[in-house]
């Protein structure tokens, strides 16, 4: 069996998690379910968790990451938590324009400004 | 500046999502030295993406025993690319528009646009199976020096 690579780092601070997605470009279907997998395995045992998706990394990503991102979204929202995107780059924040997922999605600047909107 | 002819190539490759590595790998690899910049690189990047996993999920129903056909041509002035998969087509205009209503919370339905919106030419044929796209270097000009848009 392939060997999967980890594709997200995980920190703690203050009330939030913070995952940082690792890889630059999410390409493959094994990628997305890996991620999916990974990001699941941090919501799941959280009672109301606090989540922060750090982009700092990611240069390209296509739309099966998107799905990814709703499906992830609407997971934290059944269990009465709060999801804040953040440090996404000029070219993929035209993709969340483009589908109007910035009217879903709450994006901010940076990690820092993410925490601080979390209630 | 150093002349250089169209170059024109075709792939045939195994219908299985992974392939869209080496098909973005390959074509990709053909912008840089006609002068595309790297928001041409970063759109022809996504539509291909995109149209390669609508091909093999939707066309071809991830069946790898099936083929898709990819066809390219790049010259300094624009890159023409094709696709055909061995499915059974679609109606382009049946799709939602993923942008409104539920569908905006729908994990799916979101490649035809980005297509659409990062391509300056796409187009199916009429059983939905083979398309042809086109993203031009330069965009034609909209407006004279005045500002004004011209009719």
């Amino acid at each position: 069996m392939a060997e999967i690579k980890p594709k997200i780092s995980v920190e703690y601070a203050d009330n939030a998690t913070i995952v940082s997605f690792t890889d630059e470009k999410i390409l493959e279907e094994r990628d997305i379910k890996a991620l999916q997998d990974s990001i699941m395995s941090v919501i799941e045992p959280a009672k109301r968790i606090k989540l922060v998706l750090d982009f700092g990394n990611v240069r390209f990503l296509s739309s099966a990451v998107l799905g990814l991102l709703i499906r992830l979204s609407k997971r934290i929202y059944e269990k009465d938590g709060q999801l804040k995107l953040c440090n996404i780059n000029p070219n993929i924040f035209e993709i969340f324009k483009i589908t109007r997922l910035t009217t879903t999605f709450d994006i901010h600047k940076d990690v820092e400004s993410a925490v601080e909107d979390l209630s | 500046m150093v002349s250089r002819a169209p170059i024109n190539f075709k792939m045939v490759v195994e219908s299985r999502p992974s392939a869209v590595v080496e098909v973005c790998e390959q074509v990709l690899s053909k912008l840089e030295p006609y002068g595309f910049d790297n928001d041409d690189t970063f759109a022809v990047h996504l539509a291909l993406e995109e149209a390669f996993l609508n091909a093999v999920k939707h066309g071809n129903k991830m069946d790898s025993s099936k083929e898709v056909k990819i066809e390219c041509s790049v010259d300094f002035d624009k890159i023409e690319i094709s696709l055909t998969d061995q499915g059974n087509g679609f109606e382009p205009e049946k799709v939602a528009d993923p942008r409104f209503g539920e569908d905006l919370y729908k994990p799916g339905g979101r490649g035809l646009l980005l297509m659409n919106s990062y391509m300056d030419v796409v187009k199916f044929n009429e059983t939905g199976n083979h398309l042809y796209m086109v993203r031009y270097k330069e965009k034609p000009r909209l407006t004279k020096d005045t500002g004004q848009t011209e009719v």
